[in-house]
C-alpha cells in the first residue's frame, strides 16, 4: 500500500515553511500516571512526552492500557463508574489533574474519536457537527456556525460527500462517513490534541485508508495521539509510537517510546522486537 | 442393505430428524400465529362491539349538551368530554415531566445514593390500588385542603398514577441510548445536564412519547379516583376548584342504571372514550415526530 506517511510529510513540506511558531515542542506530557478500576490499578507509572503537530501511535498487546492511557489525558476515565486516575497531566502547561481544574474544561481541549463510529442519530449531519460549539454555548452567528460547518467538513474532507445532504440524519452515512463526520465534529470546536481510540476498527480499508491519510493532514497543526492494534497503521500514520505492555500483575506500562521509523527497524527493547514481529499479543 | 461406502441407513434417518424439525418448527410457528390472532381478534370484538353499541348513540347533540334528567331525551356528554381533556391536561402537565424526571434521576445519576429508593417508590406507587390512591388524596385534598371535590383533587389523584408508568417506561427507554453517545458528548466538553437535555433526551424522544401516551391513556381510563375526588358534575365547567365531569365518570352513572337509553349513552360516551384517547396518542406523535430524513 502506498505510504500515506510518505505522501502527505511531501505536501507538508512543500506547503509549510519551516515553523518559527515559539510554542513548546511537547504539546501533551503525562508524569507518572496511573489509572485504576475500583482501586485496582490499569496502567502505571506512564511518563510519556508528545510532540506538538505530530501523531503519536499508541500499540501494544489487548489488555495494556492503551485506551485506559488515553482516556486519562482529557478525564474521560473518571466517567467509568469506580475509575480514577493519578499522577500528572500536562496540556501545555495546564495540569489536567489539578485539584481545582474542571473535567469538563479540560475535555473542552481536547477532541475525542472513538472506536465504532458514534454521531447523534437525531442530529443532522450539520448539528453533528455544530454539537461541539453548540454544547459548550458558543454564541455564533448563523453565517458563522455555517462556516465553521464547512471549514470541519472539509477539514475531514467530508464536505463533497454530504454538502447536498447536511440536513439529513448523521446516521445515514455510510460506517467510514460516519466515522469522519466524527472527526469534523471533534475538530469543531479547535481541540490542540486530538485523541482517537482505534477510530478505524470497525471500517473496511478504503474507509481505513482515507482516515489516515486526514489523520496526517489534521496532524500539520494538531497534537494526534492514536491508539491502534494494527502495528500497519501505527507505522504508516504515525511520527512516533509508544509501546505499551502489560506485565505479569497485569498492570499496564510504557515499555518503549521513540520514532516511529527508529521503533520499528531497531527497536531498543526486546519486548517491542518479540510485538513487533510478532511472536506475541 | 447393499455393502459399500454410503452409509445407507443413515439417509433416512437424517430424513426422520428433518422432518421432525420442520414438524416442530410449524408447530412453533402455528401457535405463535394463533397467539396474535387471539390478541387481535380480542382487541378487534371490543372495538367492533363498542362501536356497534356505542354508535346509535352518536350525534352532534351528543358532543354539545349536556346530560338531561332520565325522561327527557337527546342530551350529551360534552361536560365529561370537557372534564376528561382538562383532567388528562392537568394531570399530564403534572405528571410527565416529575415522571421523566425521576427516571433520568435513576438512569443517569445511578450512582447517587437515593437513585435506587427512588426507583423502589415508583414501583411501590404503581403497585397501589387506584382507588386507594383515590381515597388519600380524598382524605389529603378534598377532605381538609380545598374542603370539596375539585377537579385539581381528580388531576393530582390520576398523576399519582401516572407519574410511576411515565418514570418506569422512560427509565427503560433511557438505558437504550448507547453510552458511546453520552461520551461523545462528554468528549465535547459537555456538562452532564446539557449532555442530558441536548443527546439523551432527544435520541431517546420517541419512547418518552410513547411514556407518555400510555400513562395519559391508562389515567384517563381511570373511575375510582375520580369518585372521591373529582366526583363528577352535570354541568360544564372548567373550574379546577370545583367538581367536574369525566368521561369514565359519566359511563358508570349511565351503566348503572336502570334505564335502556342510557345504557346506549354508556356505550356511546365508552366510544367517545376511546377516540379521545387514540386522537390524543396521535396528536402527540404527530407533534413531536421526527423531522430528520
Amino acid at each position: 500500500m502506498l505510504s500515506v506517511r510518505e505522501a502527505a510529510r511531501e505536501d507538508e513540506a512543500a506547503a509549510v515553511a519551516p515553523s518559527d511558531d515559539m510554542r513548546p515542542a511537547a504539546a501533551l506530557r503525562t508524569e507518572g500516571l496511573s489509572a485504576f478500576y475500583r482501586g485496582v490499578p490499569a496502567i502505571a507509572d506512564v511518563d510519556l512526552t508528545f510532540v506538538r503537530a505530530a501523531v503519536t501511535a499508541i500499540i501494544g498487546p489487548s489488555g495494556c492500557g492503551k485506551s485506559t492511557l488515553l482516556r486519562c489525558i482529557d478525564r474521560m476515565h473518571e466517567t467509568t463508574p469506580g475509575a480514577h486516575a493519578t499522577g500528572r497531566v500536562y496540556i501545555g502547561d495546564v495540569d489536567v489533574y489539578a485539584p481545582h481544574a474542571d473535567p469538563v474544561e479540560v475535555r473542552s481541549m481536547v477532541g475525542m474519536v472513538f472506536q465504532k463510529p458514534n454521531p447523534f442519530p437525531m442530529m443532522s449531519v450539520y448539528d453533528n457537527v455544530a454539537a461541539g460549539p453548540r454544547l459548550r454555548g458558543w454564541k455564533m452567528r448563523r453565517p458563522d456556525l455555517d462556516d465553521l460547518v464547512e471549514r470541519n467538513l472539509r477539514r475531514a474532507a467530508l464536505w463533497d460527500e454530504v454538502k447536498d445532504k447536511l440536513r439529513r440524519s448523521g446516521a445515514a452515512l455510510s460506517g467510514g462517513q460516519q466515522q469522519r463526520l466524527c472527526i469534523a465534529r471533534a475538530l469543531a470546536t479547535d481541540p490542540a490534541v486530538l485523541l482517537m481510540d482505534e477510530p478505524c476498527s470497525a471500517l473496511d480499508p478504503i474507509a481505513t485508508y482515507r482516515i489516515e491519510q486526514l489523520i496526517r493532514e489534521i496532524a500539520s497543526d494538531v497534537t494526534v495521539v492514536i491508539v491502534t492494534h494494527n502495528m500497519q497503521q501505527a507505522s504508516r500514520v504515525s511520527d512516533r509510537t509508544a509501546f505499551m505492555l502489560a506485565g505479569e500483575d497485569g498492570i499496564g506500562r510504557l515499555a518503549e517510546v521513540g520514532e516511529t521509523s527508529t521503533l520499528f527497524t531497531t527497536p531498543a527493547d526486546e519486548r517491542t522486537e518479540a510485538y513487533i514481529t510478532g511472536r506475541f499479543g | 442393505m447393499a455393502a459399500g461406502t454410503i452409509p445407507y441407513g443413515a439417509i433416512p434417518e437424517r430424513h426422520r430428524v428433518a422432518a421432525r424439525r420442520r414438524a416442530a418448527e410449524g408447530a412453533a410457528v402455528g401457535l405463535l400465529a394463533l397467539a396474535t390472532l387471539v390478541g387481535i381478534a380480542l382487541l378487534l370484538a371490543i372495538l367492533g362491539y363498542v362501536v356497534a353499541q356505542g354508535a346509535p348513540a352518536i350525534d352532534l347533540a351528543f358532543f354539545t349538551q349536556r346530560p338531561k334528567p332520565f325522561g327527557e331525551s337527546g342530551g350529551g356528554i360534552q361536560p365529561a368530554i370537557a372534564g376528561t381533556l382538562l383532567l388528562a391536561a392537568v394531570s399530564g402537565l403534572v405528571a410527565i415531566p416529575v415522571g421523566i424526571a425521576a427516571a433520568v434521576f435513576v438512569v443517569e445519576y445511578r450512582s447517587g445514593r437515593f437513585a435506587e429508593p427512588v426507583r423502589f417508590a415508583a414501583e411501590l406507587i404503581s403497585g397501589l390500588p387506584s382507588i386507594v390512591i383515590g381515597v388519600f388524596v380524598w382524605a389529603f385534598l378534598v377532605h381538609s385542603v380545598v374542603g370539596r371535590f375539585a377537579a385539581l383533587a381528580g388531576a393530582i389523584a390520576l398523576a399519582v398514577i401516572m407519574v410511576p408508568i411515565v418514570a418506569r417506561t422512560v427509565e427503560e427507554v433511557l438505558r437504550l441510548v448507547p453510552g458511546s453517545l453520552r461520551e461523545a458528548a462528554f468528549a465535547l466538553g459537555a456538562p452532564k445536564w446539557k449532555v442530558i437535555m441536548t443527546v439523551v433526551l432527544p435520541t431517546a424522544r420517541a419512547g418518552v412519547v410513547t411514556a407518555s401516551i400510555l400513562a395519559l391513556a391508562r389515567s384517563a381510563g381511570e373511575t375510582a379516583p375520580l369518585l372521591l375526588t373529582a366526583l363528577g358534575n352535570e354541568f360544564f365547567s372548567l373550574d379546577l376548584l370545583r367538581a367536574i365531569d369525566a368521561l369514565p365518570l359519566r359511563i358508570y352513572r349511565y351503566a348503572i342504571a336502570p334505564y335502556d337509553d342510557w345504557h346506549v349513552k354508556a356505550w356511546g360516551a365508552s366510544l367517545v372514550l376511546v377516540v379521545v384517547i387514540g386522537l390524543v396518542g396521535l396528536l402527540l406523535r404527530i407533534a413531536t415526530r421526527e423531522r430528520l430524513r
